[in-house]
């Protein structure tokens, strides 16, 4: 088996245009979440989220590309053009044939199904844009991202909710970790923040109106984010034999189902997961010195991570550190664990845990170190993202420190 | 505007020209305009005349209305708008 390097890293998210931007916001613990405009938005109950702010396509994109992109994927390539050129990768010969891309998201085009629902439902047009199915697509922006950068080899899309970015991490991490593949780009996106991607979620009735406070005992719900996380994922000798700068290493994953509910979360098939990802990665319970938690802001969510880390740790619980970056660029639904891994990367390369921030009040069912408000400086060894999904679909991944 | 003159502009933002270079005896394919272009062309001339034009593009051959250049395509919107009224 190969050892599988991170060499790249890329984002768009609420709290900043690039990865360095990303890590600055966190170490600060800003937070991006405030009021959000776009068409019909007083007709909605919540009115918050993490919007990705100042990106125009137009001077970013020609026409017809525009005319082809939904948002997700403009995302998606403006992350994917940020990590690939820091891993200094150019993809020719049979690189280009065995590298792939392998991208999560959940909801793909939204605001492309929903503009086009309102057109015609709404405005009582009847024809739409001959390119409203190869823009609304899940797979778009994974084929774009393939198209830009010439990436032949294993690309697909994966759609696991708000697991889907960890799963397509994973499955990225396997091709490399199996010697398929010297490189592969990876991680995900999501732009649900449309007039219909919105509404839909407040129907479950778990949105907060003020903010995203994890582990808070006054937490009162998510708040959805928008933007992608994409990394390069490489073997690690090719790496080091072309003198790449290496940011953390992949050391192992897990997948779990809990088998029981579509959306209430299981204790078990989250420990399950976290337990197989440290089994997988080789690594003790005892090396682990931060957690990015799935850490969603609901009463549901928070306190069942909490018993499942417990469960798994035993005493080393209440000596490692846990944080939900969703407090600062909230819940990315589909991308939301590409940008959380950001989190894990800058806690192993720059020794710098992200807080979780908005917290107010001790939850007893919540009792760990969840980093409140500020950011810490702690040599961390051994990092795990949490994914929690509804329908019960979990994945977990392990980084080193390199 | 004419039909032609809206035909032209329709067809030159599509082939990223200006009006000035679209003859009528251009071809699609001479002004650059690839099957995806030619189906946003389609698309922008039934939203302009408020028309229905029988094309399907799996068989562009097979469908009444002559596309072969731009004169023809005027011709088969006129055709297709007479027959609205």
């Amino acid at each position: 088996m190969k050892r599988v390097v991170i060499t790249g890293a890329g984002t768009i998210n609420a709290l900043g245009h690039s990865a360095d931007a990303t890590y600055e916001a966190m170490r600060e613990g800003r937070c991006g979440i405030g009021p959000v405009e776009f068409r019909d938005v007083d007709r909605l109950a919540i009115k918050i989220g993490g919007q990705v702010q100042g990106f125009e396509a137009e001077g970013r994109f020609n026409r017809q590309q525009i005319s082809l992109y939904d948002r997700f994927t403009q995302f998606t390539l403006t992350a994917a053009k940020e990590a690939i050129a820091q891993s200094g990768l150019e993809f020719h010969g049979e690189l280009a044939a065995k590298s792939g891309v392998v991208l999560g998201t959940a909801g793909g085009g939204v605001s492309t199904w929903d503009d086009n629902y309102r057109s015609v439902y709404e405005d009582g047009k009847n024809r739409v844009h001959p390119f409203v199915v190869p823009k609304l697509m899940n797979n778009a922006a994974a084929s774009h991202v393939s198209m830009e950068f010439n990436l032949k080899g294993p690309s697909f899309t994966v759609s696991t909710a708000c697991a889907s970015s960890n799963h397509a991490m994973a499955q990225a991490f396997q091709m490399v970790r199996s010697g398929m593949s010297p490189a592969m780009v990876t991680g995900g996106s999501e732009s649900m923040l449309c007039f219909g991607g919105v509404k839909a979620w407040e129907g479950l009735r778990v949105m907060s109106k003020e903010a995203c406070r994890p582990f808070s005992a006054n937490r009162n719900g998510m708040v959805q984010g928008e933007g992608a996380g994409i990394f390069v994922f490489e073997d690690y000798d090719h790496a080091r034999a072309r003198g790449a700068a290496i940011l953390c290493e992949v050391l192992g994953f897990a997948m779990s189902s809990d088998a029981s509910d579509i959306v209430m979360p299981s204790k078990q098939g989250a420990a399950r997961a976290i337990a197989g990802a440290l089994k997988d990665a080789g690594v003790s319970r005892e090396s682990v010195g931060y957690i990015n938690a799935h850490g969603t802001g609901t009463v549901a969510n928070d306190k069942t991570e909490c018993a499942a880390v417990a469960d798994v740790f035993g005493p080393h619980a209440d000596s490692l550190m846990i944080s939900s970056t969703k407090s600062m660029h909230g819940h990315l639904i589909g991308g939301t664990g590409a940008v959380e891994l950001l989190a894990c990367i800058m806690a192993l390369k720059d020794g710098i845990v992200a807080p979780t921030i908005g917290y107010e009040e001790p939850d007893p069912e919540c009792a760990l170190d969840v980093v409140p408000n500020e950011a810490r400086e702690v040599r961390v060894e051994v990092a795990l993202s949490n994914a929690f999904a509804f329908g019960g679909m979990n994945a977990v991944l392990a980084l080193g420190r390199v | 505007m004419s039909t032609q003159d809206k035909v032209i502009a329709i067809v030159a933002e599509q082939a990223l020209l200006e009006p000035s270079d679209v003859a009528l005896t251009s071809t699609l394919e001479d002004l650059g305009i690839d099957s995806m272009g030619l189906v946003e062309c389609i698309f922008a001339i039934e939203e302009e005349f408020d028309i229905t034009i029988p094309f399907n593009a799996n068989t562009p051959e097979d469908s009444d209305f002559d596309i072969s250049n731009v004169a023809a395509i005027i011709a088969g919107i006129d055709t297709l708008v007479s027959q609205k009224t």
